[in-house]
Parts: structure tokens; C-alpha cells; sequence
């Protein structure tokens, strides 16, 4: 019970730390295959005189990822009625070639502008439609996620040195004592605060193994699958490849800290 | 005979406000029996702290064991504490370890053999009368058990000199005359140099000794 007592503090400060930063590191991702996918359905349409290749494309601008020749058989069909025969097979000739452009990036609207013009200035194209408007909207949806997730990284920070703060006065209370009598029998420093290193040892692979399980439960249990089915997302939440060690890491270097700075504020004192 | 401490004009005081101790002049042999006494706030128990590195002189010279604690190195006041035993007037010891760890401590710090460690502290226990209580905490036992493991542990690495700061004040008969016991045995059998700081000289006290008493802020040998 005793130790238990002592565990639990720095168990319960990691663990929330380590979670709010699997949350930030889960909306990062989801935001990323939100762009990679409007990346992915976004297209400018350009037109031209001539019979463009993505070749001749990426000469005009390099984030030109693929070029889609657009047909005008069915536009032309829409107002066949009102078009004699020869003038539809005249029209079928004499009609400029339309390309849907796809870039290898969700641009921003400057950005945007900037490769229109440079399409435009090129000579070979005649007209530009990025259809700005929507872009432009989702584009600032975009912004306005990643600063929220930029806002709450910072929060996330604030909350983690406050914890630690908390948690550094509350080991320096516990272990205080000890290291001092310890110190008056000349325990060297490494002996004295091997306690503190063991203990933090220790609460950093609990805290780990305790955040990998609610996220695997919460994986498990499919509700956020759903609701990225929803949007149109198919992406990973928990990466087990990469994550458990990512958090491991954070746990050990935040409760190593800690030990340390312990270590170094109790050590010169009797 | 060696002097295990030397203390040349030493004077000690407080963050260098009030002089505790001024000049005092005393040394000590290896094997001594030696009781300091003095008023209350006289500085028996600063002078004592000075001996194992808890309070750097101000001035003069202080030489423990060989190691001059002017200028001392954390390294070197490790290592000289590794050779001391103090008992304190608080007891100091660790409340969330067992008694028998606690008494254990200083041969862990010293590095022995962990059994060696364990014969060592049931062998003490059974010298302080505590043998069927060597997996309690501290706080399980009365102010008088506690003292009696504080000098346990005091003597559990057989160290050459023995500090003890008032060990048996407001400790009843049995506990006080066990400690006497234990510190006149540690001397006589052991040849531990003992510095016993404290306010009353029992009378039943069988070993040959040293008196230096404590008198505003100078320290004079009695007898």
C-alpha cells in the first residue's frame, strides 16, 4: 500500500501527459490524411490549344503531380439539339483540350494564385479555373485545425511543466529525508537517488503500458473508425510500430528528468 | 597514539552571523572515551556536527580522520562519513524502511555482501534487544526502540569513531544504560573512538574518559 501510495502520483501525472499527447499525435495524423485526401480531389482546370503531357505540365510547375485530359463529348451532346450535324463534328475539332490538373500538395490560396499565373504566363495555357472560392474555404478550415492543434500542443506543454513541477515538490517532500540520512553515512549520489531513478524507472513503463491499453481499447472498440469511415478517412490511430516506443521514450525522458533534478537540488545539502 | 581529530582555533557559527564556537582548541586520540558536555544552545551539538563535515569551520584548522574539513570534497566527506557511526538525537532514521534495512544502511553504503549485511544487523538486534522486531517501521516503536536501532546502525559497520549528539535524552533507564553499554562496549572492546555529547554523566559509567565542557562559545577540558 505504502509503495503503491508512492507509485500512483507519478503514474497518474505520466499517464495524462502521455495520453493528451497520443490525442495530439492521432488529430495530427488525422488532419494530415485530411490534406493528403482534398490534396487528392482538389484539381485545377486548365485549357489549352495544344495536347499537353504531364511532361509538358511539369515544365509549366513542378507540383504538378498528374494531368487528367478532360472530355468534351458530353458537353457537346448537352446542346446537340441545338447544333446541325457538321457543326458538332466541327465543334469536336475546333474545341481547346481541358486538363484537370492534380498537385502533389494542398497548396495555400497564394500559392494557388502564384501557379495559376504561372500556367497563364506560360503561353501554352489559355485559361486557369482553381476554383478558389472552395479552396480557399477548405484551406482556412485547414489553418484553423492546425492552430487548434498547435494551441493545444502548447497547452498540452504548459499542463506537462506543471505536472512535473507539482510532482518534483511532492519527491522532493518524499524523499527528502532519505537521501539527507543516507547522505550523513556518505552515501554517495548515485546510491542516494537510486531509489528515485528506479522509481522513475518503474512509472514510466507503467504509464506507458497503461496509455497503450486505453488506446488499443479505445482502438478496439471501433466508434473512431466509424466516424473516420464517416469522413472518408481510412487511416491508422494507433500505430503500434511506432507509438508504444514514441511514448516509452517520453515517459522515460520526462520521469529521468525529474530524478535528476531532484538528484541535483538534494545533493549538496548536509 | 594517533589523534583521530584535530581541532586548531577552530570557530563555527551559523551562515557567518553569531560565533557558536570560538577558537577552540582540542584533539583527540584514537581509542578515546570522550563526553562533551554544556548548557543547553551552548554549541555541543554544532561542535559534533562539525566533526562529520555538516557544518564547515569558519575558521582554524579541524582535521577528522586524517581529512581536513576546511576545504573538503563531497567525494571526501563521503568517505570519511563511511568511516563514522553518529547517533543522533532525532534518531534520523528512515521511516519508510524496516528497522533492520535501516540498521543495514551503512554496510550497504560500505558495500558489503548482503548476508554479511543480515548476520550483522540480527547480531546487533539481538545487542539492543530488538530481535523480534526487526520487520517493523519506525514509527511502530516507542522513542526509546527507536534509539536503540539508531545505534545499532551507529555501530554496524564497525566504524572508528563513534558520534553521538545527546543519545539518550528523554530515553528511560533501560534504553539510556543499554546505549551507555553498547558505546562503553564499542570502546573497549571494539577500540572505536567515541565523542558522546550530552547533558547528563551517568554515574554508573565503567569506562575511563575524557570530559571537555562547553562554555560561551570556548571548549576546556575538565579531566
Amino acid at each position: 500500500m505504502r509503495s503503491l501510495k508512492r507509485h500512483f502520483s507519478l503514474i497518474t501525472a505520466l499517464f495524462a501527459i502521455l495520453f493528451a499527447f497520443e490525442i495530439l499525435v492521432i488529430v495530427d495524423r488525422v488532419l494530415s490524411a485530411y490534406e493528403s485526401k482534398l490534396s487528392e480531389r482538389y484539381a485545377i482546370v486548365v485549357v489549352s490549344d495544344h495536347n499537353l503531357t504531364l511532361d509538358d505540365f511539369n515544365t509549366l510547375h513542378s507540383s504538378i503531380k498528374e494531368s487528367q485530359p478532360l472530355s468534351t463529348k458530353n458537353e457537346i451532346e448537352q446542346i446537340e439539339e441545338q447544333l446541325a450535324v457538321g457543326t458538332i463534328d466541327l465543334s469536336l475539332i475546333k474545341l481547346p483540350y481541358f486538363y484537370a490538373l492534380t498537385l502533389d500538395h494542398y497548396p495555400d490560396p497564394d500559392e494557388l494564385a502564384k501557379i495559376a499565373q504561372k500556367l497563364k504566363k506560360s503561353g501554352k495555357i489559355s485559361r486557369v479555373e482553381t476554383f478558389s472560392a472552395q479552396h480557399d474555404t477548405l484551406f482556412k478550415l485547414l489553418v484553423l485545425f492546425k492552430w487548434i492543434i498547435t494551441l493545444l500542443s502548447y497547452v498540452l506543454f504548459a499542463v506537462t511543466l506543471l505536472l512535473i513541477t507539482k510532482e518534483m515538490r511532492l519527491w522532493q517532500f518524499q524523499h527528502h529525508e532519505r537521501m539527507n540520512i543516507m547522505s550523513l553515512f556518505g552515501a554517495p549520489v548515485w546510491l542516494r537517488s537510486g531509489v528515485l531513478f528506479r522509481l522513475a524507472f518503474v512509472d514510466a513503463i507503467f504509464a506507458t503500458i497503461l496509455t497503450i491499453i486505453t488506446f488499443v481499447l479505445i482502438d478496439y472498440s471501433g466508434w473512431i473508425d466509424n466516424l473516420m469511415h464517416h469522413i472518408g478517412l481510412d487511416i491508422v490511430l494507433f500505430s503500434f510500430a511506432s507509438d508504444p516506443l514514441m511514448l516509452l521514450t517520453i515517459a522515460m525522458f520526462l520521469s529521468t528528468l525529474l530524478a535528476v533534478i531532484i538528484t541535483l537540488s538534494l545533493s549538496e545539502e548536509v | 597514539m594517533d589523534k583521530i581529530i584535530i581541532a586548531e582555533d577552530l570557530s563555527l557559527s551559523y551562515n557567518n552571523q553569531e560565533m557558536i564556537i570560538s577558537k577552540a582548541t582540542l584533539s583527540i586520540n584514537s581509542g578515546d572515551f570522550v563526553i562533551i558536555t554544556g548548557a543547553s544552545g551552548s554549541g555541543k551539538s554544532t561542535l559534533l556536527k562539525s566533526f562529520y563535515g555538516a557544518l564547515k569551520p569558519l575558521s582554524g584548522e579541524l582535521i577528522v580522520g586524517g581529512v581536513d574539513l576546511h576545504n573538503i570534497t563531497t567525494k571526501k566527506k563521503n568517505f570519511l562519513r563511511r568511516h563514522i557511526g553518529i547517533v543522533f538525537q532525532d534518531y534520523k532514521l528512515i521511516k519508510e524502511w524496516t528497522i533492520e534495512k535501516n540498521v543495514m544502511l551503512p554496510m550497504i553504503i560500505n558495500g558489503f555482501a548482503k548476508d554479511i549485511c543480515q548476520e550483522q544487523a540480527v547480531r546487533l538486534f539481538g545487542h539492543v534487544n530488538l530481535t523480534n522486531q526487526m520487520g517493523k517501521y519506525p514509527l511502530e516503536l516507542s522513542g526509546g526502540e527507536q534509539q536503540r536501532v539508531a545505534m545499532a546502525r551507529a555501530l554496524a559497520h564497525n566504524p572508528i569513531l563513534i558520534l553521538a549528539d545527546e543519545p539518550t535524552g528523554n530515553l528511560d533507564d533501560y534504553s539510556s544504560k543499554l546505549i551507555w553499554d553498547l558505546l562503553e562496549g564499542s570502546n573497549t572492546q571494539l577500540d572505536a573512538t567515541v565523542v558522546v555529547v550530552t547533558h547528563n554523566i551517568p554515574s554508573t559509567i565503567g569506562v575511563k574518559y575524557r570530559h571537555f565542557e562547553i562554555e560561551h562559545g570556548d571548549v576546556h577540558e575538565i579531566s
